[in-house]
């Protein structure tokens, strides 16, 4: 109906060769409903030709899906079972070979538990995003496990530990104020990851995967040069990905911290020979507390009741500066890049080589229906980035508050939250049952 | 420190509260999911009516050449002799010389057939998915020259790098039992 109202109209000034555009035009909108109509009529062959039909390969099927939980499943036991009973690192080793190979390797390092949390964020905040079967599990099964045996995970069934637990030369040892400084970054990490995955932006937790590349022997040139950074850098500073980097491991360290069986270095009463000290490359072995420390109690307790005291201040800091970062944290979303990019510079229209602006005004959608989605998302940051900010001040008054907490320890015993359970430390241990 | 060894301190109380509350908290996290649960499988396709040829598909995949290809819905092409996806805009002749081709890595065999007609197929080894063929053919031709998603090369990625980048939106989840939009069999929705 449209195009005969607009042939009528344009009838007297047309030109032969417009007549034919037209006709094509005509002919194209038309595909659509009677797809049999066409600009070039197939044609009648009286060769005796055989059409070829487009080959569509099958994707993976789904059932190989379920197996690969299946896989995480029996790894993580294996891994439990061999941190726990078998308390061996050889076998560990092994394992952690079979995990590079099998979810690095073969699978490509996807579907991962790290990236997982990203799809079941999106899925609580979206309610038209259907998440799989085996991506929850994949975010779960691990968690699970490492409530009640500690993060054998990281050891046993993460393609990413595996791959940096191997190529561990020479471990240095870090200061504390360093390990602690720089464990604030998984946080931000995660913060980010679920603040981008909540408003619908980015999965940067897999755009980002330093090691993919690697898996898939196939990367762009930015994310190889940091894949084998961060592999050189492993070689001296034991697993910095999963120390310094890895949003899944904080949740994995929350759960490990209140573990119902942990690996124990020692498997009767620990003889305090020091001779496990070195043994962790991780510096995950806490050391026994000595007689100095308690007598600054009362120091303590000051600073302690002030580090109290500054809690809700880092909330309300990291509340504000969370907030005020939205604009440009928000930016991130092409939608809100978009809309910002052809208000603020118009003369982009007429720029035949931005793809995103050329398609956006062949869309036919109008400028307010752009800005308005925009602003939403905008909002979105907005709200987000008050409770991420909070959420990145209490991590850091947490941190602060943990360093004047005492607990004294007689033992040396693996830091729960920070051990990968990687059974390095076992063998070092005079003490046989 | 008052006690050295209880059977259950205040610290085990404390410790194994907090385990039942974490598991409780994944269970809630678990069972909210779990109203959004799929029991099919989900894979990426490009919605060809939706596609602008961008030429983003060849640069912006995770793999190198791309998963995605150019595919020839046979049903719709017309076989033509000038044909807007094989050849450049100005040919010399319209031959299978190099220099009048089109595809930068000459992934189109032309065949001749019957006059006036020739077969055009794609050689998915060669196709980097680049576009160039299906802007030519939906310009000047009939559109059945198209992009699509070869789902045995595709990694399915858990965020497709091409979508993130599509300025059409053209990329989406569909089911994966249908796991490809072959224009002829697939027709636009409106």
């Amino acid at each position: 109906m449209i195009n005969d109202k607009k042939y009528e109209k344009i009838k007297p000034i047309m030109s032969n060769w417009f007549k034919i555009s037209l006709l094509f035009t005509f002919l194209l909108f038309s595909i659509a409903g009677m797809s049999q109509k066409q600009r070039f009529p197939k044609p009648e062959f009286g060769t005796g030709y055989h059409q070829p039909t487009p080959i569509t390969p099958e994707p993976r099927a789904l059932s190989l899906e379920y197996f690969d939980v299946v896989v995480l499943a029996v790894v993580l036991s294996l891994a439990s079972w061999i941190a726990l009973r078998r308390r061996s690192r050889k076998e560990m080793l092994w394992l952690s070979v079979f995990t590079l190979l099998y979810f690095g390797f073969y699978r490509d390092g996807c579907i991962c538990a790290i990236g997982s949390v990203q799809n079941v964020t999106l899925t609580l905040f979206d309610p038209n995003y259907a998440i799989s079967i085996s991506t929850l599990l994949f975010f779960l099964l691990p968690l699970i496990f490492t409530l009640y045996f500690g993060r054998t995970f990281c050891a046993g069934a993460c393609p990413l530990g595996a791959i940096q637990d191997l190529i561990i030369v020479k471990p240095l040892t870090m200061p504390q104020w360093l390990r602690k400084t720089l464990g604030l970054f998984p946080y931000l990490y995660l913060t980010l990851a679920v603040l981008f995955a909540a408003t619908g932006t980015d999965f940067i937790i897999c755009r980002y995967d330093p090691f993919v590349g690697i898996f898939r022997m196939d990367a762009a040139f930015h994310m190889v040069v940091l894949g084998i950074s961060f592999l050189l850098m492993g070689m001296f500073i034991a697993r910095p990905y999963c120390r310094f980097l890895c949003p899944y491991g904080v949740l994995l360290n929350w759960m490990s911290k209140y573990s119902k069986w942990h690996l124990k270095i020692s498997p009767a009463a620990c003889i305090q020979c020091k001779l496990c000290t070195n043994s962790c490359p991780f510096d995950a072995i806490d050391f026994p507390t000595g007689e100095k420390e308690s007598k600054t109690r009362i120091w303590g307790v000051n600073r302690f009741l002030v580090y109290l005291v500054l809690i809700p201040v880092w909330i309300l800091i990291g509340g504000f500066a969370g907030s005020q970062a939205h604009t440009w944290i928000s930016k991130a979303n092409s939608k809100v890049y978009l809309a910002e990019l052809l208000i603020t510079r118009p003369e982009v229209r007429s720029d035949e080589k931005n793809l995103d602006v050329q398609a956006f005004l062949g869309s036919g959608k109008s400028m307010e229906m752009l800005v308005n989605e925009a602003k939403v998302i905008r909002h979105k940051f907005y709200t987000g980035g008050w409770i991420a900010g909070g959420f990145m001040g209490l991590i850091i008054g947490m941190t602060l508050l943990n360093q004047v907490v005492y607990r004294r320890k007689e033992d040396y015993q693996p830091d729960k939250g920070n051990c990968y359970s990687c059974a390095r430390c076992i063998s070092y241990c005079p003490v046989k049952n | 420190m008052a006690e050295k060894n209880p059977k259950y301190s205040r610290r085990d109380f404390l410790r194994n509260g907090t385990r039942i509350s974490l598991l409780i908290t994944l269970g809630t996290v678990g069972g909210i999911s779990a109203r959004h649960l799929t029991h099919e499988k989900y894979v990426w396709q490009i919605d060809p009516f939706k596609c602008t040829q961008c030429g983003r598909c060849a640069t912006s995949c995770v793999m190198s050449p791309s998963a995605v290809k150019c595919l020839h819905a046979y049903d719709l092409c017309g076989y033509c002799d000038l044909c807007g996806g094989y050849l450049k805009s100005d040919p010399n002749k319209r031959s299978t010389a190099a220099e009048n081709q089109l595809c930068p890595t000459a992934a189109i065999q032309r065949k001749y057939i019957e006059e006036p007609y020739f077969e055009y197929v794609i050689n998915e080894d060669l196709c980097i998915g680049c576009a160039k063929c299906v802007k030519g053919c939906t310009s000047f031709g009939n559109g059945s020259l198209h992009l699509q998603i070869i789902q045995s090369r595709c990694l399915n990625c858990n965020e497709c790098s091409i979508a993130r980048l599509c300025p059409s939106d053209a990329i989406s989840r569909v089911k994966g039992s249908k796991p490809y939009m072959v224009k002829g069999s697939f027709t636009k929705e409106s």
